[in-house]
């Protein structure tokens, strides 16, 4: 057990599955030699040569369609995508091929395959290298999808995903990287994909979030507590699927909840998310569910005051959870 | 139709190394395609079958191409006309119509995808969607992963004209020739895509042309021609193994039905057109040559196409007495745990 970086967990899980299981490889652009533009892949050319760590021609649609023929021919390939903004070229290969091969062949063929991408803003990264699209894949049965918010989780689902039997898009925050460190054992350990985590434990609001926001969510909920407002966090750590049973547990014990994403509102998680307390919790509610999320502009601009505007921060959390604690 | 070595006058496909009875496979494998293929023609008229997509017409090729392959080595990635060559890699008429009826127990997909999307790993033929060209970039990792693993094979993986047109084409052709992957893109080229021909579809004269762009061989063939076929198909298939890469072979087909049963080809071609096809397909041409040759009399054709359409008849009962799927069985196997 020892602190860890966020990537440097992402970069552990791949080492470590690459040393446990041959069939493990990692494909993308600039993985190799670069040890990717971001360096989550620094170290593993040299120790797994090239046709393990393969630098690949930047064609993101070839990147998907080679990794789901690998993996449905024996292969545990991790697909990397250099910012998840570009995955859009491989959206076909997602959602025509690898959601649905196994259940098209009838269970006869099968895509063990992840899909590593980075995402989030707050990075001056504009337009096309901060997007939040997790709402484009949740929607997807076939899939699943996971954003670990903490390096201990970062490594866990990242195992999980690799031994996986399915398709697993694993969104990691780019902003997160070297930002976040906590805890992370040296073994190996899965996180099992599916289940939420409760951050904090509280008595007045809860809030359901993931990703950077769960970390903006805990440091609102601080300033929230000298204030005598107490807050539950629940981390869902997986959209697809949803851990449906801790987001009703999260719900009940407060009766209010806030969804916060970066992602903006509409169609979004939180908009599931909150369906499912309408449907299964609604008499548990004293207040209307509420959402917090990016606005409805297309992307996150690049100049400063613009990109603040958009990125929620802990002072625009708190604020909305203390709205609702006032309700 | 004899090639004349030294003295001898050797039949011409014994000069690229095939028997009396290797031509007579590949023809029963065309001819048992083609009597499918009419016979779900048929159905659909009479109202029993939905859905029809037809390969009539590029059977010869189909049949040639696959008999260069190894079945038990070789990986196929086939594309919805690929009749003669799921036939030829122990599809049976009877699974193919189980498809095209949707019963629980079809082999590609228990009654899920639509008539012709052929898939049956126990006979080492991937899945495909509908969405065209997205198995090219398969084929590619298929060839990656078998080599990673140390196996030996070839992957082939066939499309239309129409489809060379994709990203998907352009991304795993250039894949394939950087790591020099064992992959044969073999192009039916039948000069339409539903209803648009081949001049308002590719700029350059060939499919085949743009291979150069990807650092390996592109070969034009008449597809009809089914020795040809099988001569550059063997070639190709020894250069895969060879580790020398993929090479691109387009052959000239003719598809002589409307693109489905839901087409109508009357309003973008001529019959005169189609006629003149039909006179070079290569059930007719194939058939005379080994008639010409000696291989076949009229009367051994006769009775072979008279067994093959007795044993498709009977598929078509085994078939349409099979049970169809169970309703909730559509929620079954989304993941790997069955839920």
């Amino acid at each position: 057990m020892s602190v860890k970086l966020y990537i440097d967990a992402i970069t552990d899980a791949m080492r470590q599955e690459m040393e446990r299981d041959p069939a493990v490889f990692i494909l993308g652009e600039d993985v190799g030699v670069r040890g990717g533009v971001f360096r989550t892949t620094q170290g593993l050319i040299d120790q797994f040569g090239e046709e393990r760590v393969m630098d690949t021609p930047l064609a993101e649609s070839a990147i998907v369609g080679v990794a789901v023929g690998a993996a449905a021919y024996g292969m545990r390939p991790i697909a990397e995508i250099q910012f998840a903004d570009f995955i859009l070229p491989a959206v076909n290969q997602i959602i025509s091929e690898a959601a649905k091969l196994r259940y098209r062949s009838n269970n006869d063929w099968q895509c063990p395959l992840v899909i590593r991408a980075p995402f989030g803003g707050g990075v001056h990264g504009a337009l096309y290298h901060s997007q939040s699209l997790e709402a484009l894949f949740y929607h997807i049965p076939g899939l699943k999808v996971v954003i670990p918010s903490t390096a201990y989780d970062a490594k866990g689902l990242l195992i999980s995903a690799i031994r996986d039997p399915d398709p697993v898009i694993y969104f990691e925050h780019k902003g997160m990287y070297r930002l976040i460190k906590d805890e992370v054992p040296d073994d190996d350990y899965v996180v099992p994909i599916g289940k939420a985590a409760v951050r904090r434990d509280g008595t007045d609001i809860t809030v359901i979030t993931y990703g950077l926001m769960s970390h903006y969510t805990l440091t609102a909920a601080e300033e929230l507590a000298k204030e005598g407002i107490s807050a539950h966090v629940l981390d869902l750590r997986s959209i697809l699927p949803l851990d449906k049973e801790a987001i009703l547990e999260a719900v009940r014990k407060t009766g209010k909840v806030l969804i916060v994403h970066e992602d903006n509102k509409t169609g979004g998680v939180g908009a599931e998310v909150s369906a499912i307390i309408a449907e299964e919790a609604l008499f548990e509610l004293d207040a209307p569910i509420a959402r917090l999320g990016g606005p409805e502009i297309p992307a996150m601009p690049f100049s400063p005051p613009l990109e603040k505007f958009y990125m929620l921060n802990p002072d625009k959390i708190a604020k909305a959870m203390r709205e609702l604690a006032a309700f | 139709m004899a090639f004349e070595i030294g003295e001898t006058a050797v039949k011409r496909h014994r000069h690229i190394g095939l028997t009396d009875q290797d031509v007579m496979n590949i023809y029963e494998n065309m001819l048992l395609a083609r009597v499918l293929d009419e016979r779900m023609w048929l159905l659909n008229r009479a109202g029993k079958l939905p859905f029809v997509v037809s390969g009539q017409g590029q059977e010869g090729a189909q049949a040639a191409a696959a008999y260069a392959l190894d079945k038990q080595r070789d990986v196929i990635l086939p594309y919805y006309r690929d009749l003669a060559m799921v036939l030829a890699f122990g599809e049976t008429p009877l699974d193919i119509l189980l498809a095209n009826f949707g019963r629980a127990n079809d082999l590609s997909s228990g009654g899920r995808q639509m008539p012709g999307h052929f898939s049956a790993r126990r006979h080492r033929i991937f899945s495909q969607s509908s969405p065209v060209t997205t198995q090219l970039p398969h084929a590619a990792g298929i060839a990656l992963a078998a080599r990673m693993r140390g196996e030996d094979l070839v992957t082939y993986v066939s499309f239309g004209e129409g489809s060379s047109n994709q990203g998907d084409f352009h991304e795993a052709c250039n894949f394939a020739g950087v790591h020099k992957l064992p992959v044969i893109f073999f192009c039916e080229n039948n000069h339409y895509a539903i209803s648009v021909p081949l001049h308002k579809q590719i700029g350059s004269k060939y499919v085949a042309d743009r291979a150069a762009g990807y650092g390996f061989p592109g070969i034009v063939v008449d597809g009809n021609d089914v020795l040809s076929v099988y001569a550059h198909m063997k070639d190709a298939v020894e250069r895969a193994l060879r580790g020398e890469g993929p090479t691109l072979i387009e052959a000239l087909t003719y598809r002589l039905h409307p693109h489905s049963s839901d087409d109508d080809d009357r309003s973008y071609r001529s019959k005169e057109e189609v006629e003149a096809a039909r006179a070079r397909d290569a059930l007719v041409t194939f058939r005379r040559y080994m008639i010409d040759e000696g291989v076949l009399t009229e009367q051994e054709e006769k009775d072979l196409r008279n067994r093959l359409t007795q044993d498709v008849d009977r598929a078509i009962e085994e078939a349409e007495r099979s049970p169809l799927p169970a309703p909730e069985s559509a929620l079954n196997h989304v993941y790997a745990d069955g839920k």
